[in-house]
């Protein structure tokens, strides 16, 4: 069966019989679409975490991040899906390119970029993803979400929970917030300004404990 | 939409990102699959959250309201881990973790050791010549 086709039966049958009657062959465009992307998604998560070249692992999860965006807008919640645009894209894949640069990390092909248990990671994580699908794909094998109607996650609506019900954990996250700003200061800073008579310290310590 | 693709993918990201975190051996890797479970967990969320919208009348919008926390304490995190990282490559001369095995319990303490102090070589010579280019 085409897509197209599948598509066609998937409208017919949404328009007939609204809400009751779902089935699994006969998914919709948004359910098409979703899975498009998740595909885009996994498959450039799976290369962020096995690709050699480190560089291309930040940009490759670039891809991710952005197809979760995607995947977000398809699931009715702008706010998130811009959020994570900003946040995730913008500044935390800048940070991470930043952190390689950093640590100089090698621009080419690193080929220790895995260690030597890659094989019981496989093992485990595969195991884990094979106990979790059959448990979710179990568990809400009759659940559909209702996409109709009014989105349940633009600004307007995300912002009023977040002020009327929210107000105390967002106040208290934006001291977290400054409790990591003033932390990630700290850590950066002893560093730095310690590198000049630090590191003839601790050429002397070592030298003392060699 | 079935409630089954986004938990499915969920789950999948999310080990994804546990094999990257069991399996990479830089520093700044890990802390990228750990975005990966972070994102998985908030795709969890968000989807819940657009099930029990309508399903049981949710006006809390909890998932979503969640779903931004934990996208703030990955902000965070990454920051606090970054810098972690940095301050242990000022002082080690490498990001590897398999190479940071001071506090590793059931190995004979001479053999970390001399490979610890082997490895600690460049480190200081990089650090100063780190304050050199500064300067």
């Amino acid at each position: 069966m085409t897509l197209a086709a599948a598509a066609g039966t998937a409208a017919h049958a949404t328009t007939t019989t609204a809400a009751e009657t779902h089935g699994f062959l006969s998914p919709t465009g948004v359910e098409i679409a979703f899975l498009l992307v998740g595909l885009v998604t996994l498959g450039a998560a799976i290369i962020t975490v096995t690709t050699r070249q480190l560089v291309h692992a930040a940009l490759w999860l670039v891809v991710a991040l952005g197809g979760l965006a995607v995947e977000y807008l398809l699931l009715t919640a702008e706010f998130i899906a811009w959020v994570q645009v900003l946040i995730y894209v913008g500044s935390v894949v800048v940070l991470l390119l930043f952190g390689l640069m950093l640590t100089r990390a090698p621009i080419g092909r690193s080929p220790d970029a895995d260690s030597g248990n890659r094989w019981v990671a496989l093992a485990v994580s595969v195991v884990a993803a094979a106990a979790l699908v059959w448990v979710v794909a179990d568990a809400f094998r009759t659940t559909w979400i209702d996409l109709d109607g009014a989105p349940s996650g633009s600004t307007e609506v995300t912002g009023a929970s977040l002020f009327q019900h929210w107000v105390l954990p967002f106040e208290a996250l934006s001291v977290l917030l400054l409790a990591a700003l003033v932390g990630a200061i700290v850590l950066s800073r002893k560093a730095k300004d310690g590198a000049a008579t630090g590191a003839r310290a601790t050429r002397r310590d070592s030298e003392g404990v060699r | 939409m079935h409630l089954a693709y986004p938990a499915v993918l969920s789950a999948l990201l999310f080990c994804t990102g546990l094999y990257g975190v069991l399996a990479r051996r830089n520093a700044i890797l890990v802390l990228m699959s750990v975005e990966l479970m972070l994102n998985a967990v908030n795709l969890n969320l968000v989807a819940f959250d657009a099930w029990l919208s309508r399903a049981a009348e949710d006006t809390l919008h909890s998932g979503q309201a969640l779903a931004l926390f934990t996208i703030a304490i990955a902000a965070a995190e990454i920051g606090i881990g970054l810098a972690i990282v940095l301050a242990v490559y000022r002082n080690r001369g490498t990001s590897d973790i398999d190479r940071l095995r001071d506090t590793a319990e059931g190995h004979d303490p001479d053999d970390p050791d001399s490979d610890a102090t082997g490895r600690e070589a460049p480190a200081p010579r990089a650090a100063g010549e780190k304050a050199e280019a500064t300067a």
